[in-house]
């Protein structure tokens, strides 16, 4: 079914409803997502029963989740899939409505995707990082971290490793001293297009 | 967490399986509480493996990742390069001529041969029937990876597709030694199966243990093999058709029950449709390119290579279920996004529910039914 005619076959079932079509993906406002996947899951006419694919795109101005739903009930139709849902937030506001209670298997996918992207899913039972440990800062997909710089001592290393007898050079000490008085972290560099 | 008072007199007992324990399969922790010697809530917590692939792959060239994804499921190199290979030649549009489709589906093949027979080795390792069947099991793998390393160089990192095609040719005696190993793939097949299927220790171990229902395993979207186990009739080579394979015959075998001994069955009998498709392809296999001719530039200078603006879902049927690979190009040499759909990381969703009330030496059994492969859970 190409996503012209899911679109308006949605519009048809949820009067008022918008629907923008993009890049053969539906985007939709993320209050409708848990109506519209419902709806897609029972109907006889979809049956989109399988829940491929969760993930998030962080395109800077927001964040995108993008959902790929495939039918494992009426194939091999024309009707089978994917049908690619989309829903847009706002970088510093980001919730969407999780859809655990429908699918089981976005329970993993929308963890990892909380985890990498920071978008919150509401209603998730049990919203906890995944990947990376507990306390951990930031969200390591989005386009604007950047990792720590694992080859520069901060000034908390050069305590440590002095309470713990090693001798650290004092080069490395007065730098360590200038990011504590400019208060900075040690950030890596981004590698130039030329160095990859 | 269960957190309601218990009625009996005994106090739970918190476990913490793993991190560092061979029945793990790799680095894997599951904080298990039990009752006596029966589970009542099990979480599995990963991530030790974590080294973040996805931004790897988005802040190097589209052809630079390919070697990476051969260290997401390290058993199964050649289907991961499938996948990939397959998501971006969708996202830009590109042909790949019939040698090199012929190539990969026996690629494709042969792992999926590496793979269940070494699932079936670790499973018998976790029943403890130690390392006598997984040695039958290695010496038919090790014959395959000869095969790997004859033509991409490496036994287990093979990095041997590229978009458009592949990176050589098959070697000229390659053919005749894979030919061979079909041919004798079966006969192993039944003496594998004749010490193990109707084994009484095996069947009594594995029967009625960590049933998957049918619908948990629609609804938790479980793939590949362990779901095929719980009967649900779904093979991304027979719905998508990919390459070359809606051209092929060969049947989906389906469980009934969907419990381990199911699990372990469906991979016997996926090896013998496996090999019945490594026949066709051998006999087919035609003579010509093996790259498209626009694409071998980009193999030797990948950052000359930028897909239009846009985005592709790419997925194949990898020998632990659906692999996909999500992209999306802004135009750059660079994605913009990489996203790995981890079959063995989802498949975990439901390890609770298979083993809670069972014994703890039961829910060994059920992960290595599971067919995890830590490098791809953690990507």
């Amino acid at each position: 079914m190409s996503p012209a005619d899911a679109k308006s076959k949605l519009e048809a079932k949820f009067p008022g409803i918008q629907i923008q079509i993009i890049n053969n993906a539906l985007l939709m406002k993320p209050e409708d997502l848990i109506r519209v996947v419902q709806f897609l899951k029972d109907s006889p006419e979809f049956k989109m029963n399988y829940l491929s694919n969760i993930t998030a795109v962080d395109y800077v101005e927001y964040l995108e989740s993008v959902y790929h739903l495939y039918s494992i009930e009426n194939p091999p139709h024309s009707t089978a899939g994917p049908i690619v849902l989309k829903v847009r937030v706002p970088r510093d506001n980001p919730k969407i409505p999780s859809l655990v209670p429908v699918f089981r298997g976005a329970e993993f996918q929308e963890r990892e995707a909380y985890d990498m992207m920071g978008i919150v899913y509401e209603g998730h039972p049990d919203l906890r990082r995944i990947f990376m440990w507990e306390g951990f800062e930031g969200f390591p997909l989005r386009k604007d971290y950047t990792p720590e710089d694992a080859d520069v001592l901060e000034w908390e290393d050069v305590e440590w490793l002095e309470k713990h007898g090693v001798k650290v050079p004092e080069e490395y000490k007065q730098f360590a001293r200038q990011l504590k008085d400019a208060g900075k972290e040690a950030r890596a560099q981004k590698p130039t297009e030329k160095e990859i | 967490m269960i957190d309601e008072p218990v009625l009996h007199d005994t106090d739970t007992l918190e476990v913490n399986l793993g991190p560092q324990h061979p029945s793990t399969h790799g680095v894997f922790r599951m904080n298990v509480k039990l009752e006596g010697e029966t589970i009542v809530s099990l979480k599995p917590i990963m991530g030790y493996l974590h080294r973040n692939h996805e931004q790897i792959a988005e802040n190097m060239s589209y052809l630079g990742s390919m070697p990476y994804t051969d260290r997401l499921d390290y058993f199964n190199s050649m289907s991961n390069n499938f996948g990939y290979a397959l998501a971006v030649e969708k996202l830009a549009n590109i042909e790949v001529p019939e040698r090199a489709q012929y190539i990969r589906v026996i690629m494709a093949e042969l792992t999926r041969l590496v793979n269940h027979v070494s699932v079936i080795g670790f499973l018998l390792n976790d029943l403890g029937a130690f390392f006598t069947p997984i040695l039958y099991a290695f010496r038919e793998r090790e014959k395959i990876l000869d095969i790997f390393e004859e033509i991409a160089g490496s036994r287990m990192m093979c990095n041997y597709l590229r978009f458009g095609g592949l990176k050589l040719d098959l070697p000229p005696s390659v053919l005749d030694r894979i030919k061979k190993i079909v041919q004798g793939f079966p006969k192993f097949l039944d003496e594998f199966e004749g010490l193990l299927t109707k084994n009484e220790i095996l069947c009594m171990r594995c029967q009625n243990v960590g049933i998957l229902p049918y619908d948990l395993a629609v609804s938790a979207s479980i793939t590949g093999p362990m779901a095929r186990a719980s009967g649900v009739n779904y093979d991304i080579r027979k719905i998508d058709g990919y390459s070359i394979y809606n051209r092929l015959k060969f049947r989906v075998p389906l469980g009934k029950v969907g419990d381990v001994y199911d699990r372990y069955m469906i991979r016997i009998l996926e090896m013998r449709q496996s090999v019945w498709i490594l026949e066709q392809v051998l006999k087919e296999i035609p003579e010509g390119p093996i790259i498209n001719p626009k694409m071998a530039a980009f193999a030797k200078a990948p950052r000359n290579f930028k897909p239009p603006k846009g985005e592709a879902y790419g997925r194949v049927e990898a020998p632990k279920g659906e692999l996909g690979f999500y992209l999306v190009s802004d135009g750059t040499p660079q994605p913009w996004r990489y996203h790995v759909r981890a079959p063995s990381f989802i498949n975990l969703t439901v390890l609770e529910d298979l083993c809670i009330g069972h014994k703890v030496a039961d829910a060994i059994i059920i992960l290595g039914s599971i067919d995890i492969v830590l490098g791809e859970v953690d990507h």
